[in-house]
């Protein structure tokens, strides 16, 4: 909390036209240069040898300002705010990490920044106003929810050719692949159902109805169940992939906040399958919920508005995006808190870390 | 209309190669009356098919839900005429449709809900916004989407107050349902602590809408109505029906804002609505009617829906069943607008945030920050539990 006030009024100052404050360590005589080089010299090799050498890179997508903020998670410091198209929301990277692909809905694309240059170098055929997508398990097929016509379209990331659609119900949103490739997720926010897609013939094998507006789906990593989060219903439900049933449900009850202020939307599972992030929305709120019982253990109060969440590679933290206060929140996963508050671009909305 | 029909050709063309059982055919009617009413600006002029353009888009939503189910939606639309029966109609629709969703005055849905009473048909108002029929007139066969005057009235209130602005001049028209929004308006400045500087009457004497001597009398007479009035913070209209409300802002005698009837309005929805993923909803509204979607769309939007979701949910295209799911506790209906929508138990009204605009952008959505309740905070807005005259039956 005190870290974001203090953020918000150092950029007020600036905004003001005040100069900025100067930094630690930071002088303008000569003698002040060499001892800041010296510094500088003293640092880098405080750095190398005591600095852990895990530093990752997150994507940040902005819905209003329209640009992708870059994170280095070793300073938790923005490093470059790309421009991109309009309304950008779904990003994630391409399986080899070359790429970070951003769905830009209101210029019906998704647009290819290249990971090197930090640059929109293409872009790709996607049906209107994409919104999310998933990729198969090579990285070669990609699928994108079309929210303005009710289809799944199916492209060829290598030749950057559209492939066909799949017809789903009314305003197609969340989108999931099984671990093994097989079996796609789709899920439609007004008919309120999981399609679940053969993707070798791309025809919907079953449909699942879900609690109101499902917005997000999640495989565990051992395939044995589809977790997805209804928005306005509230809840997850827990869908068994094989018989295509909801098996459970995960609620959510914070004292002191109104139920219709709970609107579950991003998942974030562990890899062991043991631990689940679910953001709650306006809730301003990360619930934390054992796997095995399907409860909440705990709380994590983030910034207002939270969206969609990320795992750095290692899993030390979790980046969540906070759509109002125009923040990224940095939670520690094993100690379960938050340690950071991160400012980015207007309406912070989807994220994706470098593998 | 040609769209929605190549739709369903589509849809049976899908069906008879996809299904090998009949989908269950689930009949929607719509109940309204032929001809519009005249506005002040032409720009609001409401569209012929008014309200039934969004019972048939909730229609199409229904019917892409419906294949993955095997459930049909099928709407018959029919307009009554001055001088024709409305119960008759009414009874016509029922034989083939189990819900019928009405926009009539209230008169009119009370003796069609009474006629249709023993039949089962569950009903939808989506026009009346009158109090009296979620009061002493509600009936059990009735759902309302609309809101209620005391609805509009406390959302408007709720952010005139959050505003600091409390002192109202409040005028009012010289028809019947101007003063029963008058009679809302009060109710509100006193449950939200605003002060009524002073109420004036404006007489309806008659006379054309448009006219080719344009604003230059309106322009002279708008300043001299509102002169001498007490200290004041905003001008709240009552003018339901489009007499003078539009012609004051900007013409009042002092500088001030104008809420109510023109001006800042509050209404369960409009064209410039976007957020909370409505912008998908907006442009599939204009896809399909080439017009942008009014409030009354919405309302039948909403009720066509919560058919949708009461037949999807119980999996059965019975009405008894639909009835029963709707108002039982597990329903809710989402639409667009930031929260799940539910029914007030005791009265069969859907509880629903309220936009507040001004005919270009969503100034705000009520309920207000800061006003609570033990239940719903969509209960801060209109008769709560404790107030309700209401005894369904």
């Amino acid at each position: 909390m005190q870290a974001e006030v203090s953020e918000v009024m150092r950029r007020s100052l600036r905004r003001d036209g005040a100069p900025p404050p100067p930094r630690a360590g930071e002088v303008r005589t000569a003698r002040g240069r060499r001892s800041l080089l010296l510094r500088a010299a003293l640092l880098m090799v405080l750095a190398t040898t005591a600095a852990p050498a895990h530093a990752f890179i997150a994507y940040v997508s902005n819905e209003k300002s329209n640009t992708v903020s870059v994170i280095d998670t070793d300073s938790w410091t923005v490093t470059k705010t790309i421009k991109v198209g309009q309304r950008p929301r779904g990003i994630d990277f391409t399986r080899d990490g070359k790429f970070v692909l951003v769905a830009v809905g209101d210029d019906d694309t998704i647009q290819v920044i290249d990971a090197k240059t930090q640059t929109v170098v293409d872009s790709l055929p996607s049906g209107p106003d994409p919104e999310l997508f998933a990729q198969d398990a090579a990285g070669k097929i990609l699928y994108v929810a079309n929210e303005n016509d009710n289809t799944v379209t199916v492209i060829d990331l290598e030749k950057r050719a559209r492939l066909g659609d799949i017809q789903v119900g009314v305003e197609p949103e969340g989108m999931t692949i099984s671990p093994d490739g097989k079996t796609l997720i789709n899920t439609s926010e007004t008919t309120n159902m999981a399609h679940f897609i053969d993707t070798a013939s791309r025809q919907i094998v079953a449909n699942v109805l879900v609690d109101a507006r499902p917005r997000f789906a999640e495989f565990k990593h051992d395939s044995s169940e589809v977790w997805v989060s209804s928005e306005i219903g509230g809840t997850v439900s827990i869908i068994d992939p094989r018989k295509h049933e909801v098996i459970g449900k995960v609620t959510f009850e914070i004292p002191g906040l109104r139920k219709e202020a709970i609107q579950p939307v991003g998942i974030g599972m562990t890899k062991d399958d043991k631990t689940a992030f679910i953001a709650l929305g306006p809730a301003n709120r990360i619930a934390v919920v054992d796997v095995a019982t399907r409860k909440v253990t705990k709380y994590l109060l983030v910034g207002q508005r939270v969206w969609h969440v990320a795992f750095t590679p290692d899993e030390k933290y979790l980046l969540t995006t906070n759509g109002v206060s125009n923040d990224v929140s940095v939670i520690d996963v094993a100690a379960q808190k938050v340690i950071k508050t991160i400012q980015v671009g207007e309406l912070p909305w989807g994220v994706t870390i470098a593998p | 209309m040609i769209r929605w029909l190549v739709g369903l050709i589509g849809w049976s063309l899908a069906a008879t190669s996809a299904l090998a059982a009949d989908p269950v055919t689930i009949g929607v009617g719509y109940l309204g009356i032929a001809g519009t009413r005249s506005t002040l600006s032409l720009v609001e002029q409401p569209a012929e098919n008014d309200g039934v353009a969004g019972a048939r888009l909730a229609i199409e939503d229904n019917n892409t839900t419906g294949k993955f189910l095997n459930q049909r939606f099928t709407l018959e639309e029919r307009r009554i005429k001055e001088g024709e029966d409305v119960v008759q109609a009414a009874s016509a629709l029922a034989e083939k449709n189990g819900f019928i969703v009405a926009d009539l005055p209230a008169d009119a849905l009370l003796k069609v809900s009474d006629a249709l009473r023993d039949r089962g048909t569950l009903l939808f108002n989506v026009g009346a916004i009158d109090e009296r029929l979620r009061e002493a007139d509600c009936r059990a066969n009735v759902i309302h989407t609309a809101p209620t005057r005391a609805m509009l009235a406390d959302a408007l209130g709720q952010y005139l107050v959050w505003k600091q602005w409390k002192r109202w001049l409040l005028v009012v028209g010289s028809h019947d349902e101007d003063k029963l929004f008058a009679d809302a308006l009060r109710r509100t400045a006193t449950r939200f602590g605003a002060k009524i500087v002073q109420e004036r009457t404006f007489e309806d004497k008659g006379g054309a809408r448009r006219t080719d001597s344009g604003v230059t009398l309106i322009q002279r007479q708008m300043p001299v109505f509102t002169q001498q009035a007490p200290a004041y913070d905003v001008l709240v209209a009552a003018d339901e029906s489009e007499v003078f409300g539009a012609y004051l802002p900007y013409r009042t005698w002092d500088a001030r804002p104008v809420a109510g009837s023109a001006g800042l309005v509050p209404r369960s929805w409009d064209a410039a609505q976007d957020q909370w993923g409505a912008i998908q909803m907006q442009n599939r509204f204009f896809k399909l009617n080439s017009r942008r979607m009014t409030a009354l769309d919405m309302q039948a939007w909403t009720a066509v829906r919560m058919i949708g979701e009461a037949t999807s949910r119980t999996n059965s295209g019975d009405v008894r069943k639909a009835t029963d799911f709707i108002k039982g506790p597990d329903f809710s209906v989402a639409a667009f607008k930031g929260t799940r929508l539910t029914l007030r138990d005791w009265n069969l009204q859907l509880r629903q945030p309220i936009l507040l605009v001004d005919g270009r952008m969503v100034v705000s959505v009520s309920p207000q920050e800061g006003f609570l309740h033990q239940v719903s905070e969509l209960d801060t807005l209109g008769y709560d539990r404790p107030e309700s005259k209401c005894k369904l039956k």
